[in-house]
């Protein structure tokens, strides 16, 4: 167990760094430059500019300064704005912390109970209707669902406000992030929770005449949960990106969409600590998922 | 039946003394009796059977001919409608300014005096038009071809790359699986969405003096790019469900036996284990198309798809959203047939999963 342990985060580590690396060669391979504007910057301004951020070193020599300042907790400033990243970063994330993190509960609560009544309704309608539900569900990109959702709720009937930062409704968009891991969990939750209520052990419990619902929750659905898990990892990955158009969309200044800012400012520092930070959060969530995954179920063997 | 002279029995062998018998004993079978072992049935192979359980799935047999009929309808459609996607309206080879974001079937009214002072009845706009005068029909119309090409492109991409790379590890294992497979795990762990939005920006600007004036200009950097994204992320996950298949495929006795008299390591690759993995790669490559549509899709909304007068679904739906108060249809189009074409390809994927995973059933 610690062996593997061990071997996961060292996988982690090297991924975050390649994910780095790749990042600021690629970043750097766009043309154009943080301080190159519609509006010309004299030669001498430029040069100062970039000798003060180390842009006219190589590029090998800036990846290993920029991640040596990182190691000792430099995020560095923004080169579009001149803020410091880290307040930047830390201040947007906790938007959009808010919105994934009540996306990803809405989600896997509300993906449980559909999934465990489909199967226990089996081929009656209620099955039938979340079947049709989920289907729909994994076949709508969030962005579609959040311009219909923003058009028809917010425009047309005018039931919900306008996101606004001082009044921030956050109903639409959890809505549209948490529909597709919904349905996906609720589909993973129906299959498995099948295959347990078929087994021995439940059958075992029924017979002996433990009462219906203690069955249910006690014996099948606390079984039918650990596939469920493995899914929570890809989920993070789902609502992270799926935040940047979301996001865009209900014009919410969160993390997603200031990567996409970033890019097109070629705002250098911002786009590699947004990468960073995204890929660290993914990473994490990946390897809790799968030592979660191991803890739960003792069947599965370490390698 | 000839008499044979039979060796002489060994001691203590099991061989029947055939000596003991009298031939009287034995009778030919009768005509009738020979029959009974004909095989009355046509024999089936593994495409037919599956086949014939998909036919008998209303949801996969529905969705295919949705998918028939929007194929059907960009291939025939670019020829009866007389506009092109990139095509400002003009009447009488006139730019006709008035032409501008028209309701479905309406005509303007510089169209209108024409067809009043020629007789002559101009080809409707079944859609309306965009604010540049532009059929939207046709544009919708080319947008699905965008899209669906680089879905079934991107499958076509991940399927070669991922069975090669996959077989090659799974086949050899030993040390070579297991650089091959680390390689995996580091692609697979990296945030993909991350890194196809960074790699098409760069090659987006990267190509563009590479393939200017080329045949390849006329897909557009944005289109090639895309499929470099696919070619060097997407194939991850299908080399290791190959790898997987052929690892346990591997260790079957028809394998063995074609290793021992001596048959090449191609050959056994070609003739006996990928025609036993054939469902589940089938299956994976039918559910990647929509997931690449989706790819698709989404990029283009973020403004990285497909490069102007090109279009695809997504950037016509991300087109739409400046006036989607005042135009919604010019939204909900797009947007329907995205999610029409993914639902469809999903529902054949879930059809050919139950039809060819025999395992599953």
């Amino acid at each position: 167990m610690a062996k593997y342990i061990v071997k996961r985060i060292l996988l982690a580590i090297v991924s975050i760094i390649i994910v780095s690396a790749i990042t600021f060669f690629v970043m750097n391979a766009i043309p154009g430059g943080p301080f190159n504007k519609e509006k010309a910057t004299s030669a001498q301004a430029q040069k100062v500019l970039e000798e003060r951020y180390n842009l006219d070193k190589p590029v090998p020599e800036q990846y290993v300064l920029y991640m040596n300042n990182l190691i000792h907790g430099d995020w560095g400033v923004s080169l579009h704005s001149g803020r410091d990243i880290w307040g930047e970063i830390s201040s947007r994330f906790s938007v959009s912390a808010r919105l994934g993190g009540m996306a990803a509960a809405v989600a896997i609560v509300v993906g449980l109970i559909l999934g465990a009544l489909a199967a226990l309704t089996r081929n009656k309608w209620p099955d039938r209707a979340i079947v049709f539900f989920t289907t729909l569900g994994t076949a709508m990109p969030s962005f579609v669902l959040a311009t219909l959702l923003l058009l028809v709720f917010c425009l047309k009937l005018k039931l919900v406000p306008v996101w606004s930062s001082s009044n921030p409704n956050y109903t639409l968009p959890i809505i549209a992030l948490s529909v597709y891991p919904m349905a996906y969990i609720t589909r993973l939750t129906k299959t498995s929770m099948l295959d347990a209520l078929n087994q021995d052990y439940v059958r075992t419990a029924k017979a002996k005449g433990v009462a219906g619902w203690k069955v249910i929750f006690k014996h099948a659905l606390r079984n039918a949960l650990i596939p469920v898990i493995t899914y929570v990892g890809p989920m993070v990955a789902y609502i992270l990106t799926g935040s940047m158009v979301v996001e865009n969309i209900f014009t919410i200044g969160g993390l997603g969409s200031s990567f996409v800012t970033s890019i097109t400012n070629r705002d250098y520092t911002m786009i590699m600590a947004t990468t960073i930070f995204l890929a660290i959060l993914m990473v994490i969530a990946n390897l809790l998922t799968d030592i979660a995954y191991k803890f739960v179920d003792p069947r599965i063997t370490f390698d | 039946m000839q008499e044979e002279k039979l060796k002489k029995r060994q001691f203590l062998s099991a061989q029947v003394d055939l000596s003991k018998f009298n031939k009287s004993q034995f009778e030919a079978a009768s005509d009738e009796e020979k029959r009974q072992q004909d095989v009355m049935g046509e024999s089936t192979t593994f495409l037919k059977d599956g086949m014939r359980r998909l036919r008998k799935n209303p949801l996969a047999m529905g969705s295919i001919i949705v998918l028939l009929l929007i194929i059907l309808t960009i291939i025939v459609a670019p020829s009866i409608v007389p506009y092109s996607y990139s095509e400002i309206i003009s009447v009488n080879g006139k730019r006709d300014k008035s032409a501008a974001n028209l309701g479905p079937f309406e005509y303007s009214k510089a169209e209108q005096k024409y067809m009043k002072s020629s007789g002559e009845k101009l080809f409707p706009h079944i859609l309306g038009t965009d604010s540049l005068s532009r059929d939207y029909f046709i544009r919708v119309i080319y947008g699905t071809r965008v899209s669906l090409s680089v879905g079934v492109v991107a499958a076509i991409m991940v399927l070669i790359i991922g069975l090669l790379y996959g077989s090659i590890a799974g086949y050899f294992g030993g040390r070579v699986d297991l650089i091959m497979m680390r390689i995996v795990d580091i692609i697979y762990s990296l945030p993909d969405m991350l890194i196809i939005i960074l790699l098409s920006v760069v090659f987006n600007e990267r190509l563009k003096p590479v393939i200017d004036k080329t045949i390849l200009s006329v897909l557009g950097t944005n289109m090639i790019s895309m499929f470099l994204v696919f070619g060097l992320l997407y194939w991850v996950s299908m080399a290791r469900l190959i790898r997987g298949q052929i690892l346990s495929i591997k260790n079957n006795e028809y394998v063995l036996a074609a290793k021992c008299i001596g048959t090449k390591n191609s050959r056994i690759l070609r003739r006996h284990i990928l025609p036993n993995c054939l469902s589940v790669i089938i299956i994976t490559t039918a559910l990647q198309v929509p997931s690449a549509i989706f790819t698709e899709s989404y990029l283009s909304f973020l403004g990285l798809g497909v490069s102007a007068p090109l279009t695809s679904l997504g950037s016509l739906a991300n087109d739409a959203r400046a006036g989607m108060q005042s135009y919604p249809l010019r939204l909900v189009v797009p947007a329907v047939i995205i999610c029409l074409i993914v639902l469809a390809l999903n529902l054949l994927g879930d059809g050919l999963r139950d039809a060819f995973d025999s395992k599953l059933n």
